[in-house]
């Protein structure tokens, strides 16, 4: 039981360990894991992830669960062969949803940190593209900076409105450079947002130590 | 123009002359007040021609004081006169040049006292009690209060691991290695017992926080390598201060014991938590106080100093940790006396720490050099040397040895180029001479001071010099020299909340799901109790939205122009065309408005006056200012001073609260206008043109 889980038992992990670059201990924890928040069904819904009480209080809960469901995450560079979403998800997707917060090893190139960084932005920037258009528009970023203040007392919706139009002021500006005042600036696409967060170190950042996840698992 | 050189060459003379004086009047004085018959004798027969003193002097009831500020001012002006010798600052440190003042100026004091008295010297030394009550806690609260909290928490485990067991590795191995070479019948050492060896170890083992801000600071070092070394400099000193009261106990006693050794575990403890416990109530109740002080906001500031004082002396006080109690307050302190005190209080508090930070630096680096000409020396070859390469290889192996350990449990490892620096940037100072005074007067003291200052000078200097020129060659990673926009502080909030998310639907504990557990807590009851007002439930982003704000007001009115800083992007080229017309502005709350309103009032009177002059940001670039932009600004305002073009906007009021109420109550709609020059916050402009316009009509 536990970390020792041999390639034999379930014969599928060895192909997901090539596909996303967990091992099979980790693989065998995420399966435990999967079986609990599913009550031992082959997929999970939306419904399986409310029950977790300690989500309940995220700001952002709604966007982390959709972001789960969206088939743009199923992919490994975010390629969009299928769009939308789905109704329930299998472990595979599961697990290729959790491969983006992989931490980068230690000895990489600078071009596969490239693409690293490039998949955890990739990531973020469908969380805020809800609409699947390619480009995240100002209502969008709106609605981020809305729902981030969301749990935060009073919601002052015209402060949220200013600090998204700031925001998108500077990402317009940064991207596209001068603007006459008749152009209009359509949306941040996936290259402006690369550019924007370049400096942002993200592959430092945006990682979960799925490391000794065997001995910490809650209810 | 008088050159540097014959600068320091007059001052040296003064301070020699004044030196001179003060040990003249000295003797003049003794030479009278012999009998009391013969003054008297002495007055009597000036009593006619004795006419009444016009002009008298009178230097001892001064003394004390204006030697203080002649050595303070002496340190001042070497400091600015490196900065007139470009090339010289640019290769050697500071904190190399202040010594090597401090060396000039010893030896010029005792040569002029090797004609008087010899028995006692008087040149100053590096006196034990003054480094650590006065020298010492300016730059230790200044580091502490500013300390990136961010990655001092995320880094927490790999800091304690080098302070803790790294230094004592050190300090063992270079004991028990420095008695073994004491055992050589060559070296004619073999007096020094091991107790005394550790003892040694112990003192010359602890990686020095002033001396690793003095280099680091030039070089500008990304904020993780920053953050390792400086925090392990810091959190070593609990260390440091229980194996010097350990060994030096135990060679007292002479033997030592099991139980001795488990109480000295113990005292580790005590130690390092009790400090840190000092810290955070002296923290909060500052914090508390900080509460009541809107009458009364001139004497803001010094609360932060004084309770922050109080907390390093009282932990001083149990032979506590006071550096590690400082740190705890300031940190504890600081998010909530930032919520509560105004603009102008927050800045006095910030340059009176760097002040006096800095000046304690320069004293302290001056005074080494003094006292190393001053203080008795014994050189022992082997000793010394042996003590110089022994620190180079512990600290390398340590380092080594414990990443192997650290890595294992990192996400983002260190890699090879990180030791490196790591290692290499563990430097010794001040507080290890100052340990080594304390120490009880052996004949082995004084061979222990000179291996101590001579590790210290390899160190600043060799390691100090090299570091930059290394950091080059492996193309180390550099700070980024831009400040965080509201991009990136949006993402980093949504970040945090995102992998607690993660971390929650994976059902596992880690480092997000506690943080923001804590930060919850901190929202619901202690911002309650210590933020006054409406600030105790604003969120991180607001007030972070809104301190951009406040900045970006200064900046605009600070260069000095009324033309309105045409921009690139306006509202107009992000809005969709209907609804360009509902723009509004947020509503800040009252007293926020006061303030912003006073400043700009005032800023804007004094504009009126220079209109046409030069800003007075025509000085070098002050490292402490943060808006490196302010150079941009103005630039951009000299070329695009002939062109002023309005354009239109639209303004429509919502409440009376807002500044544009202001604004529209004037009746008066703005002209404003995108330009050719690249400027990325049109919308603030915007605002400030409203201010502006009603402010002047």
């Amino acid at each position: 039981m536990g970390a020792l889980m041999s390639a034999a038992d379930h014969p599928e992990h060895s192909d997901l360990t090539d596909r996303t670059g967990f091992s099979l201990e980790q693989i065998g924890v995420l399966r435990k894991r999967f079986k609990q928040l599913s009550h031992n069904e082959e997929t999970l819904r939306r419904e399986h992830f409310n029950e977790i009480p300690d989500l309940a209080c995220n700001p952002i809960r709604a966007q982390i669960i959709e972001a789960f469901f969206d088939t743009r995450n199923f992919h490994q560079n975010g390629e969009r062969t299928v769009q939308g979403t789905v109704q329930e998800i299998s472990f595979k997707d599961f697990l290729v949803v959790m491969s983006h917060f992989r931490p980068p090893s230690l000895h990489m190139t600078e071009e596969q940190r490239e693409h690293v960084r490039r998949e955890k932005l990739r990531f973020l920037f469908n969380m805020h593209d809800t609409d699947n258009d390619g480009t995240i528009t100002l209502e969008e970023y709106r609605h981020v900076v809305e729902e981030l203040l969301s749990r935060s007392g009073a919601l002052e919706k015209e402060t949220a409105k200013c600090i998204a139009d700031a925001a998108m002021l500077e990402v317009a500006s940064i991207s596209m450079g001068h603007m006459e005042p008749d152009e209009f600036y359509e949306g941040i696409t996936f290259e402006h947002f690369f550019k924007l967060l370049k400096g942002f170190d993200i592959e430092a950042k945006m990682n979960i130590r799925f490391l000794n996840m065997a001995t910490t698992l809650c209810k | 123009m008088a050159s540097p050189g014959v600068r320091v060459l007059l001052l040296l003379v003064l301070v020699s002359s004044a030196h001179g004086d003060a040990s003249g009047i000295n003797r003049t004085r003794g030479n009278r007040t012999l009998t009391p018959e013969e003054e008297e004798d002495s007055q009597q027969h000036h009593n006619n021609t004795k006419a009444f003193p016009v002009l008298s002097f009178n230097f001892e009831h001064v003394r004390k004081p204006f030697e203080i500020s002649l050595w303070i001012l002496l340190a001042l002006l070497m400091k600015l006169g490196f900065h007139l010798i470009p090339r010289v600052s640019h290769i050697v440190p500071e904190s190399c040049l202040l010594i090597v003042v401090g060396l000039l100026v010893g030896g010029v004091i005792k040569a002029l006292d090797s004609d008087a008295s010899d028995t006692n010297s008087s040149v100053p030394v590096l006196n034990t009690k003054l480094f650590f009550l006065y020298l010492l806690p300016p730059i230790i609260l200044d580091a502490g209060y500013f300390l990136p909290i961010r990655h001092f928490t995320e880094n927490l485990g790999t800091i304690l691991m080098f302070a803790v067991v790294g230094t004592l590795w050190n300090a063992f191995f270079i004991g028990g290695m420095m008695y073994g070479v004491c055992q050589i019948e060559a070296a004619q050492l073999g007096d020094v017992d091991l107790l005394s060896c550790l003892l040694f170890g112990s003192i010359i083992s602890a990686v020095d926080p002033v001396a690793v801000l003095a280099v680091f600071e030039e070089i500008h070092i990304n904020e993780l390598l920053y953050i390792l070394v400086f925090g392990e400099s810091l959190l070593n000193d609990a260390v440091t201060v229980v194996l010097y009261h350990l060994f030096e106990e135990f060679s007292h006693a002479g033997t030592v014991t099991i139980t001795d050794a488990f109480l000295g575990v113990i005292c580790f403890f005590v130690v390092s938590l009790g400090g840190v416990m000092i810290g955070l109530i002296y923290g909060i109740v500052g914090a508390f106080t900080s509460r009541f002080t809107l009458h009364s906001r001139v004497i803001e500031p010094l609360f932060v100093f004084l309770y922050s004082y109080m907390a390093y002396l009282s932990a001083e006080v149990f032979h506590l940790s006071g550096i590690m109690s400082l740190i705890a307050c300031g940190v504890a302190m600081r998010p909530y006396v930032e919520a509560n005190i105004s603009h102008k209080s927050y800045t006095t508090i910030k340059y009176f720490m760097k002040m006096w930070s800095s000046v304690s630096e320069t004293l302290i680096f001056i005074f080494l050099g003094v006292s190393t000409v001053a203080g008795p020396h014994v050189w022992n070859w082997t000793f010394v040397i042996f003590t110089v390469i022994l620190c180079l290889v512990s600290r390398v192996l340590g380092v080594v040895g414990l990443t192997f350990i650290i890595n294992k449990f990192r996400i983002v490892k260190l890699t090879k180029k990180d030791q490196f620096i790591v290692a290499y940037g563990g430097l010794r100072g001040a507080i290890a001479f100052s340990l080594g005074f304390l120490l009880t007067d052996t004949h082995m003291k004084t061979m222990f001071l000179t291996a101590i200052i001579t590790v210290i000078f390899f160190t600043v200097f060799v390691q100090g010099m090299t570091i930059r020129p290394l950091v080059e060659l492996l193309a180390v990673k550099k700070k980024k020299e831009t400040k965080r926009s509201i991009n990136e502080e949006i993402h980093t909030q949504f970040l945090d909340h995102l992998l607690t998310g993660i971390e929650d639907v994976c059902g596992h504990y880690g480092h997000h799901h506690w943080k923001d557990k804590l930060n919850r807590f901190n929202k619901t009851y202690v911002k309650k109790c210590l933020i006054s007002g409406e600030r105790s439930t604003e969120p991180q982003l607001i007030s972070f939205y809104n301190k951009m704000e406040l900045r970006q007001a200064m900046m605009l009115v600070e260069s000095g122009s009324l033309a309105v800083l045409p921009s690139l992007t306006s509202m107009q080229n992000i809005q969709p065309r209907d609804t360009v017309k509902q723009r509004v502005i947020p509503s800040i709350s009252k007293r926020r408005e006061e303030e912003i309103r006073k400043m700009l009032r005032s800023n804007l009177q004094k504009t009126r006056q220079r209109l046409r002059s030069y800003s007075r940001h025509d000085l070098m670039m002050d490292p402490f200012e943060e808006d490196l932009s302010e150079v941009k600004f103005r630039k951009q305002r000299v070329e695009m001073g002939r062109r002023v073009r309005l354009t239109e906007t639209h303004l429509n009021v919502h409440n009376s609260l807002s500044f544009k109420g202001m604004v529209s109550q004037m009746g008066y709609s703005m002209p404003l206008q995108g330009g050719e020059r690249k400027e990325n916050k049109q919308m603030k402009a915007l605002k400030m043109w409203g201010f502006i316009m009603f402010i002047f009509s």
